[in-house]
């Protein structure tokens, strides 16, 4: 440790769902911790697409949906391939979401005051409207250097340990080389607008009622076939909409992101939900898709990384997951953190434990479970030719045009003929996405 | 502002972003371009491309980057060829300040 006694045990950077939770868990063990946000109040610089599975929040927070901010509990999820003029959708409405809570929709800027204002009841000190600029490091006891504060504008202050929950850009990780510039294949940007409407009209437009609410994923023609989708989500007065675009997919094919979200929100099939509703919000957000492989080293002396920030999202192409996973990370990283400063070794050894941590949570587990997910999503044929396939065999189902009927078994089997889908194709995609999904 | 931009499907990204609060920073912008270097390495196409916001366009052969529409995603940075672009965060408490999220 540096010679200067420390200002705080733990210097949190970032008051998103992983600093905040952070912050609150080692505030909880006894430890000194200052939360440090650049936004002008926790929330105002996050955004996120709006589903949080909230399971692993419950357990840090029990009962947390009938007290926070959340707008709706998910009853209905949707998914929907999309062709320019048709839909195949597949509609599950399940009660037994509503209890135990799963998923619910969130506003980050409302919902994240809230986790920044449980860690202030715990003891952190919130430090808004402050950019951390740099880390400050000096050699550590093994002679390694380790991170010793942070540096914002020409105040210095110092901590034990400092913790980056900066997000999926962490200049903070990068500026110290421990995460390398990810490849464009594995980054996406996510374009959304929230969009006001009258409470009830949401709960007919998407046959939910009550606090219950609706998730629809879309893929296909909603993105003009590029790799990624669009999402639709209701909140308590309005709807989270956008769409999540492939960076090396949407260079690749010569489109614009403004021009694709603008094709989203005026698609013939998105008109009926969004009719007059009035936008409130228009924001982006870089998205991490990499999965597994994102995962670097999330670990070095006096300091660790937490949430986006460390590469933890998923897209499992049904579920895309990010604040879930950064909820497991801080409860792993408090542990970790908490048992390095007990052992008085905050050496980037004593701090190994929170990759262990890390390692045995469900994170870590989901991660490998869709390892292969990133890849099996690559496949162009998901964005278009599918849905092409589905609409055209139930456009032959439904329409009864007087040509004598044929078995479904041979309805699809023309379908395919008339496709860009080949057999071979069909079966390696099949077989990919049963154990990639 | 705020109150609602007009209905989602014909707006315009002026009009969306007229929807959002903004903390403008008079005295320093947090993005600068290289123009060789945009221009050389096809950064200049790339960050128009992807950029939600057209927060860049070109102007007179040179690529100008309008600061104070920023949504601060940090996109541009990840498709820009190392040293084309220059792209940090707002001073603290600067730039765009999202009510909904």
């Amino acid at each position: 440790m540096s010679a200067e006694e420390p200002d705080f045990d733990v210097i949190v950077v970032g008051a998103g769902p992983a600093g905040a939770v952070t912050a609150y868990l080692l505030a909880r063990q006894g430890h000194s911790v200052v939360l440090i946000e650049r936004g002008e109040a926790p929330g105002a610089k996050n955004l996120s697409g709006g589903v949080l599975y909230g399971r692993v929040l419950d357990e840090v927070f029990p009962g947390f949906a009938d007290t926070a901010p959340v707008e709706r509990r998910i009853t209905r999820h949707v998914t929907t391939f999309l062709t320019a003029d048709s839909s195949v959708s597949i509609d599950y409405a399940g009660k037994p979401l509503a209890e135990p809570v799963n998923a619910v929709t969130v506003l980050r800027a409302k919902f994240d005051p809230w986790l920044a204002e449980r860690a202030e009841e715990a003891g952190v000190f919130l430090m808004p409207g402050v950019r951390v600029d740099e880390l400050l490091t000096e050699p550590g006891p093994d002679g390694v250097r380790q991170v010793v504060g942070v540096k914002a504008g020409d105040d210095e202050l110092r901590a034990r340990v400092v913790v980056a929950a900066d997000g999926v850009n962490s200049y903070l990780a990068r500026s110290i080389g421990l995460r390398p510039k990810p490849p464009e294949h594995h980054l996406a940007v996510g374009v959304k607008a929230v969009v006001h409407l009258p409470r009830q009209v949401i709960e007919d437009r998407f046959a939910v009622s009550g606090d219950e609410g609706a998730a629809h994923a879309i893929v296909g023609d909603c993105t003009l076939g590029i790799g990624g989708g669009g999402f639709l989500y209701t909140n308590a007065e309005s709807l989270s909409l956008g769409v999540v675009l492939r960076l090396d997919d949407l260079i690749k094919k010569g489109r614009t992101a403004i021009e694709v979200f603008e094709h989203y929100t005026s698609h013939p099939v998105l008109a009926p939900y969004l009719r007059d509703g009035e936008i409130l919000e228009y924001g982006s957000h870089l998205v991490a898709e990499g999965g597994l492989e994102m995962v670097g080293e999330v670990v070095s002396g006096g300091f660790v990384v937490v949430g986006e920030a460390a590469g933890l999202t998923i897209n499992s192409g049904l579920t895309v997951r990010g604040m879930d996973l950064a909820i497991g990370s801080a409860v792993a990283a408090a542990k970790g953190v908490g048992e390095a400063l007990a052992a008085g070794d905050t050496t980037a050894t004593g701090l190994a434990a929170y990759r262990r941590h890390l390692d045995e949570s469900f994170v870590m587990a989901d991660l490998r479970t869709y390892g292969r997910a990133p890849a099996f999503l690559e496949r162009d044929r998901m964005y278009g030719a599918y849905g092409e396939l589905a609409a055209g065999i139930f456009h032959d189902v439904f329409s009864l045009d007087g040509t004598p009927r044929k078995h479904l078994a041979a309805v699809a089997r023309g379908a395919l003929k008339r496709s860009r889908v080949s057999v071979r194709d069909l079966i390696s995609d099949g077989w990919a996405g049963v154990r990639a999904l | 502002m705020g109150g609602g931009a007009g209905p989602v499907r014909t707006t315009t990204v002026p009009e969306r972003l007229a929807a959002n609060r903004f903390v403008l920073d008079e005295e320093e912008s947090h993005i600068e371009i290289d123009q060789e270097l945009a221009r050389s390495t096809g950064t200049a196409e790339r960050i128009i491309a992807v950029c939600p916001a057209g927060v860049y366009s070109m102007q007179d052969g040179r690529v100008v980057a309008d600061y104070a529409a920023c949504l601060e995603c940090g996109t541009c940075l990840a498709v820009a060829a190392p040293g084309a672009l220059t792209w940090h965060y707002p001073r603290g408490g600067f730039g765009v300040s999202f009510r909904e999220g």
